[in-house]
């Protein structure tokens, strides 16, 4: 099952862009929104597609971090834990009348902290990602729940809340910018640096990463704080956008944000992947659940399709070679 | 040998278990009483068959995480057609519950198996998938208990030496898991798997085979609970047991079944999960809210796992030195 592919630039050649995982994404992309837009009249309504993006945005942020910390062979089951620990901290810190610039501090601080948790328990004690953070998902979700009980925030600084609800220019979400940006910087750091460059190296063999001085644990250290920031940073858009936190806030979306992640072709066991792959998939998973959200089609059914897409996408190139190895 | 007994893990954490009893005890005596002891058994009775069916899976290296949902889905299909059917017998809707379950698990095992797609990713998939479709096939209404034929919830709270039926179920999965894992060709194929896949190819062993097996075993179980589940609470909706597969392999961790696979014993998992129930039931004798024990849960997740490491860890080191 090991690829070995250290990600370098082959010579260009037209041809060989169809064949890319990208590619592919993209195609499907374009066929949603055709379908779509022939579905429903309402689809390709300027304002009803960028308001959409609401939708996915403050998922898809941490779906970037999330998309390194998979390829560094890793995986992070308490994000959606962490926005519900964040959001507390934010609604608290109002709440007891800070100013804005420290309340903002305060919860990034907090996700930084979680982050940082997960990822001192994960090398200090080399212990497999997955299970730790199913450990501090309910960990974290419990403080949440422990320190809010069956209260809510509904008071939030005006900052917040225009950035989790206005536009810039009357036109562009701030939630959704954020994204764009943040999806170029983390595409250059990931495609264009040596910092990329080794991420890849440790997904694709942690042991050899090490031994060509790369120091492994510090890499994962990192990585799983830069999730805990990004968490923090999707709690704020998601808190001012919906200007009520409970301790329930975000469940189950770490589901969704690999599902987006995974989608988007990176290999779930590490060592490749692309930040391109992944923005795409976003936007089909968007598209997706906007176009069956304008048919009336319930959230369950979203979920239940959410879930199959994730088995089938991995599923489908390993059921065609289990049938090509049967015939022959 | 009493030296070995005395430090081994599975006395220590019967040791915990006593000396938290006792504590509990004397904050609120009623606690103690024959009959809430009996009720905590009960209400742990679940947490032993699903913690003893995910230590299967674990033992193989990888986790079950649909558990909860399953047993959702087959409990809401079996309550649904209870209220259609209310005439059939009690052992009917038994093997339909634990057919589905072990429906559900072989969809698992073969997506795992032969779909190749990595446990994690399937299990995480079906959990939303199972838990979608009792939507689906409910509406999102309840079943509830003035619903449900009286032969259907009779059983239940029938009693045999003034301890509950589901009690001495969760007894007879414990003494055939102990059976199956310790004095079975599979069962030494599983431990051996899940500590050394690669040796364990080498001399045959079919691994997909086992994986499958593993886990429409834990579906199987999961089903059997999605039956218990609904007639002891006699409520079926579409929130019941959610989230509690965690619960499950916290009770399995706390047991000391190693996540990297092959280590563990079935007395020390029924001890796991019996400590996590006793601190359940004992939360709220010592007044601690019930928004407490997600947090303690984790909390008993990451102390256990850590405790398991590091002990695995001391163990390879003297191997390397002799």
């Amino acid at each position: 099952m090991m690829k070995n592919i250290i990600p370098e630039n082959p010579p260009f050649k037209l041809i060989n862009i169809l064949y890319k995982k990208e590619f592919i994404l993209f195609m499907v992309f374009i066929t949603i929104i055709i379908i779509n837009s022939n579905i429903s009249p309402y689809f390709l309504d300027l304002y009803n597609l960028i308001d959409s993006t609401f939708l996915f945005s403050e998922k898809a942020i941490i779906a970037l971090s999330m998309t390194f910390v998979i390829i560094a062979r890793q995986i992070d089951l308490s994000v959606a834990s962490i926005i519900a620990v964040s959001s507390c901290v934010l609604g608290y810190t109002t709440s007891v009348g800070f100013d804005t610039y420290l309340v903002i501090s305060f919860t990034l601080i907090s996700g930084i902290l979680c982050g940082a948790f997960n990822g001192f328990i994960i090398t200090r004690f080399a212990i497999p990602s997955i299970i730790v953070t199913i450990g501090t998902m309910s960990l974290f979700r419990g403080l949440a729940y422990s320190f809010l009980e069956d209260q809510y925030y509904n008071k939030f600084p005006k900052f917040v809340v225009s950035l989790g609800s206005d536009y810039l220019f009357g036109y562009i979400p701030y939630a959704f910018l954020t994204f764009i940006i943040l999806s170029i910087i983390f595409a250059f750091i990931l495609h264009r640096t040596i910092i990329g460059k080794r991420i890849f190296s440790i997904g694709n063999n942690p042991d050899s990463a090490g031994y060509t001085g790369i120091d492994v644990d510090r890499y994962t250290f990192v990585l799983f704080t830069l999730n805990g920031l990004f968490s923090a940073i999707a709690a704020i858009f998601l808190s001012g956008r919906l200007s009520s936190v409970r301790p329930n806030i975000a469940f189950g979306w770490e589901l969704e944000i690999i599902t987006m992640v995974v989608l988007g072709g990176v290999y779930i066991y590490g060592g490749s992947g692309s930040i391109l792959g992944v923005v795409i998939s976003i936007f089909i998973l968007g598209m997706l659940s906007f176009g069956l959200g304008l048919l009336n089609v319930p959230g369950v059914g979203i979920i239940i399709f959410t879930g199959l897409l994730l088995i089938l996408s991995i599923g489908f190139p390993s059921f065609i070679k289990y049938f090509r190895s049967k015939n022959e | 040998m009493i030296k070995k007994i005395i430090t081994s893990r599975d006395f220590i954490l019967f040791g915990i278990i006593i000396f938290g009893v006792v504590v509990v005890g004397i904050a609120n005596p009623f606690f103690v009483q024959p009959s809430s002891l009996s009720d905590v058994l009960t209400d742990t009775s679940i947490l032993i068959i699903l913690a003893l069916s995910q230590m299967i899976v674990i033992l193989i290296r990888a986790i079950d995480l649909s558990v909860a949902s399953n047993l959702a889905l087959s409990g809401m299909l079996i309550s649904l057609l209870s209220t259609v059917y209310p005439e059939l017998p009690v052992i009917f809707f038994i093997i339909l519950s634990c057919s589905i379950g072990t429906f559900l698990g072989v969809l698992n095992g073969v997506s795992i198996a032969i779909l190749k797609v990595p446990f994690i990713v399937t299990t995480l998939g079906t959990l939303s998938i199972y838990r979608g479709l009792i939507y689906f096939v409910s509406d999102g209404k309840q079943v509830y208990s003035s619903e449900f034929s009286e032969d259907f919830l009779a059983l239940i709270h029938y009693k045999f030496l003034s301890l509950s039926f589901l009690f001495w179920i969760a007894v007879a999965v414990f003494i055939l898991m102990y059976i199956l894992l310790n004095h079975t060709k599979f069962g030494r194929n599983l431990y051996s798997l899940g500590g050394n896949p690669d040796a364990a190819k080498y001399i045959g062993i079919n691994e997909n085979k086992y994986i499958i097996l593993a886990y429409s075993l834990s579906g199987f179980f999961a089903g059997l609970c999605g039956y218990l589940w609904v007639a002891r609470y006699s409520v079926a909706s579409t929130q019941i047991a959610i989230g509690f597969e965690l619960t499950v392999i916290s009770a399995c961790v706390v047991g000391g079944i190693s996540v990297m696979g092959g280590v563990g014993t079935v007395v020390g998992c029924t001890l796991g999960a019996l400590l996590i129930g006793f601190i359940r039931n004992a939360l709220p004798a010592v007044d601690i809210s019930q928004f407490w024990q997600l947090a303690i849960s984790g909390a008993i997740i990451l102390i256990a796992i850590i405790i398991n490491t590091k002990t695995e860890q001391r163990k390879e080191k003297t191997i390397m030195v002799e």
